[in-house]
């Protein structure tokens, strides 16, 4: 019934397509990992991105692989802001006041781009947009491979930051005790907004990559928002390689239940496996204890 | 008995506007406001008293409008049997992520997670399934009969909705005033303190999501009811799991008459903006979104909270009544 | 002699690779003050948690008033009358006094009013009776301590464990909750308190239990812990014993 080719198939691009959902989950990841609160600007924030790159396209011809270098320390300024000057400071340090405030920001942003741009859906065509490698039994989309190798680029540059640098250790430092690296004299509210620009600029990277293959609508973001919580839950929230192998496993997931369910439930596998490793695992595969 | 005096007296003065009002517009929009909440008093039950923040109310929303819809479209039910079933199916699905969710121990943005999720998930499911009319929705008959639930007066709607307005203020009183609403609030404030002192914390919780979920069902149930039509985004789109909390924050999260305050005041704030700008899409959100910041930043307690801190600079500062405080010192 | 209210067997608890609690025995009997002491870091309150229901044990058995309660959860244990404070107070700190002190009656009232009244009497006895309408979090160190202990007593627990309830509190402090917790021995309530507070744990306690690194080292009267050599090595390290004179020998 299914063949092996296309079950392969399906694998191949299910991977390619995970490796664009790693690198939103990255940030996600990132943020609750030290925060230890869900960003539920997330999907705002990457369709913001995803409109930014589409205007710079439109507008002076900018190529987005090209634009993702201005774009993503662009981004890493926005999300610090965004949390030192409002998030922080609004939610008086309650986690469920954070929920709240970042979920205000996603309305705010969502529909600022839907009253601005209408609901209409957006594409914009790169002349190699389209260019495939051929593997003999299947074709691979070159905007997708290349996805797929800055996904493995963007994860490895965030291991080494917070592994190696001081940054990372400070960030590390805030993540595991708060308290006592207040005490040693770091500055938390800085550290929490150094790690909050990361998961944006990693958005931004994520945004660029995307729309060469992706269309950009207000809700766009939406779409992988939810995908991110449960790449982030399932690889388990604040492990780095947890998000990468994660994303990989749902690109497949998604994939395989679209062949098996059609396109419009494939989503549902999705969610589905989302609750499920709620419920029964909530710290994921590499977590720590939730 | 006469702690009820308030809830009777917000009643009756409700009650009275269509006998003093006869403008179509202004009976609508307090008709729309009173469903809201409605909706947004379930949520108060479960986030306001039992700090357990849903981000997935609209769950509980459309399956009450779905079920009320489809079992008159489909199976002939009558109108008023649905609307009860409606509540129930609401209270159903209330029950299964509760037990779900609360048997896991999820909490917090866990919580909120999973809640989303679901509410997507039925979304996803009531878009494609044919028996709910998949992408093109539930039309239900127009039948102007009490029978069938429907009026040609705005005032009828107003009142049916009025009425339900009222039992969820009195099914909240008694709460508050009971043990079980004592558990509920400890379990905000600390729930591994809540254990210790024998509160069987995911027994609690449930219930109140159950009761949460039956209330913002109805809400749905009327919706169906008053707009004849429901489809998979006016179901259980994001919009109803926002104003569902959106209602009781900016009123008063964990209060009484929070969740009123809130709806009438976010829909005033709603009609202001598309006066402003026409019928741009989203920039009532925006507004929305906008307050909740603002609100979280500098009015925690909403605005019954407001009202209570100034009401309490007027009085001697004797007694100090024990109101629900979100920012931590 | 009666069967002890509280007997902990052999019970053990880790946490992955580490052993926290190890083959821990214990028994606590009726109407009397028992101490848990131990250096920082014994397992002390690791063995609090699974006493009081928050943790469960990898190994033995906990028994009280002769029935196995091991694993069972808090909120079961309080009905049983089990009831614990923490070490790190939890007060509800938007509730006001009274109404935290009500939580804990509702256990075994179910109405407003009686749960208010039995809350306003428990609340007078630990002397906060001024301030049962204040919100909780307008209370001192010392008043959060006796409000833990409010609400704990408002249970009406036969086996009362005190996690560290004098940590914080200064000496004329102390000296005022001390009677507290001696009266509610007189009231016939058990007490099982983890202690830093030597002096408290001498002039209160009728058996001590020391627990170093996972382990029970030493148990008996204050005088004979005190002077018992594993104690003091554990506390001071090990040689401690011979330099302080080798006539601390048991």
């Amino acid at each position: 019934m299914l063949s092996p080719t296309i079950l392969l198939s399906a694998i191949l691009n299910g991977l390619l397509t995970g490796a664009v959902y790693a690198l939103v989950a990255l940030g996600l990841t990132l943020i609750y990992g030290v925060l230890h609160i869900i960003n539920f600007a997330h999907g705002a924030l990457l369709t913001a991105a995803m409109f930014t790159a589409y205007f710079a396209f439109k507008t002076v011809g900018l190529d987005p692989y090209v634009a993702v270098f201005l774009l993503t320390p662009i981004f890493f300024f926005l999300g610090y802001a965004l949390q030192r000057f409002v998030i922080g400071p609004a939610s008086h340090g309650d986690d469920r006041n954070m929920l709240l405030i970042t979920l205000g920001l996603a309305v705010i942003i969502e529909n600022t781009l839907l009253f601005a741009f209408r609901a209409d859906t957006r594409t914009i065509e790169l002349p190699y947009a389209f260019a495939t490698i051929n593997l003999g039994f299947t074709f691979l989309a070159v905007p997708r491979l290349l996805g797929l190798i800055a996904a493995l680029i963007v994860a490895a540059t965030l291991w080494l930051m917070m592994n190696r640098t001081d940054v990372g250790r400070a960030i590390r430092a805030v993540a595991k005790e708060k308290l006592g690296a207040e005490l040693v004299g770091i500055d938390v509210a800085h550290v929490y907004a150094v790690t909050f620009g990361f998961g944006t600029a990693c958005i931004a990277v994520a945004a660029c990559l995307l729309i060469p293959s992706y269309y950009v609508n207000p809700t766009a973001g939406n779409a992988f928002v939810l995908i991110a919580f449960t790449i982030v839950v399932l690889g388990g929230m604040g492990s780095v390689p947890g998000a990468l192998i994660g994303g990989l496993v749902t690109g497949v997931a998604e994939s395989l239940s679209g062949l098996f369910l059609g396109e419009s439930l494939g989503q549902i596998g999705i969610f589905l496996t989302f609750i499920i490793v709620l419920l029964v695992r909530p710290r994921g595969l590499f977590g720590a204890r939730a | 008995m006469k702690t009820f005096a308030p809830i009777l007296i917000v009643v009756v003065a409700l009650a009275a506007i269509p006998l003093m009002v006869h403008s179509n517009v202004l009976l609508n929009f307090l008709v729309v406001a009173l469903m809201i909440a409605l909706a947004g008093q379930g949520w108060n039950i479960l986030g306001g008293y039992g700090g357990q923040y849903s981000f997935g109310h609209a769950a509980f929303f459309g399956t009450g409008a779905y079920v009320t819809a489809v079992l008159q479209v489909r199976y002939g039910i009558n109108a008023w049997i649905a609307f009860m079933l409606g509540i129930l199916g609401g209270a159903l699905v209330g029950a299964v992520i509760g037990a779900l969710s609360f048997r896991s121990g999820l909490r917090g943005s866990y919580f909120a997670l999973v809640t989303l999720a679901f509410a997507e998930v039925l979304r996803i499911v009531a878009s494609v399934a044919p028996i709910t009319g998949a992408g093109v929705g539930t039309l239900v008959k127009l039948d102007l009969s009490f029978a069938a639930l429907q009026f040609e007066s705005r005032a009828a709607f107003y009142w049916v909705i009025l009425t339900l307005v009222a039992i969820a203020l009195v099914i909240t009183h008694v709460l508050e005033r009971s043990r079980f609403g004592a558990w509920l609030i400890a379990i905000r404030e600390n729930e591994d303190a809540a254990m210790a002192l024998g509160v069987d914390t995911t027994a609690v919780k449930l219930g109140a999501m159950v009761i949460s979920a039956a209330m913002t069902a109805a809400a749905g149930c009327f919706y169906t009811q008053y707009f004849l039509f429901v489809d998979s985004g006016i179901a259980y789109g994001t919009w109803m799991s926002i104003e569902a909390l959106l209602t009781p924050i900016i009123g008063g999260i964990g209060t009484l008459f929070g969740p009123l305050l809130g709806a009438l005041t976010v829909r005033m704030l709603g009609e202001i903006a598309r006066s402003v700008t026409g019928d741009a899409p989203g920039l009532d959100l925006v507004v929305f979104g906008c307050v909740l910041i603002l609100v979280v930043w500098f009015m925690p307690r909403g605005l019954a909270g407001a009202v209570a801190d100034l009401a309490r600079h007027l009085r001697r500062p004797k007694h100090v009544s024990a109101t629900r405080e979100m920012s931590r010192g | 002699m009666a069967e002890p209210l509280l007997v902990v067997k052999d019970v053990s608890r880790h946490f992955g690779g580490l052993q926290a609690v190890s083959h821990v025995s214990l028994t606590v009997h009726q109407g009397c003050i028992t101490a848990l002491i131990g250096p920082n870091g014994a397992g002390k309150t690791t063995l609090f948690a699974m006493i009081s229901g928050f943790l469960k044990p990898s190994g033995g058995t906990i028994r009280f008033c002769g029935e196995d309660i091991t694993g069972e959860p808090p909120h079961r244990l309080a009905r049983r009358g089990i009831a614990r404070t923490f070490q790190i107070v939890q007060p509800f700190s938007g509730l006001s006094v009274c109404d935290n002190i009500r939580v804990g009656a509702h256990l075994h009232y179910r109405s407003r009013d009686e749960a208010g009244r039995v809350a306003n009497e428990v609340g007078r006895e630990v002397n906060l009776g001024a301030m049962l309408d204040r919100p909780a979090n307008t209370l001192t160190i010392a008043g959060r301590k006796r409000l833990e202990l409010a609400r704990a007593l408002a249970t009406r627990p036969k086996l009362l464990l005190l996690d560290e309830v004098l940590a914080g509190l200064n000496p004329s402090e102390i000296r005022e909750i001390v009677p507290l917790i001696r009266g509610l021995r007189e009231r016939g309530i058990t007490i099982l308190m983890i202690e830093h507070v030597m002096q408290a744990v001498m002039s209160l306690a009728d058996k001590v239990f020391v627990l170093a690194e996972g382990r029970i080292i030493a148990e008996g009267t204050p005088p004979q812990v005190a002077t018992d050599l594993s104690v003091i090595e554990a506390y001071l390290g090990r040689g401690a014993a011979m330099r302080l004179g080798a006539g601390h020998v048991r």
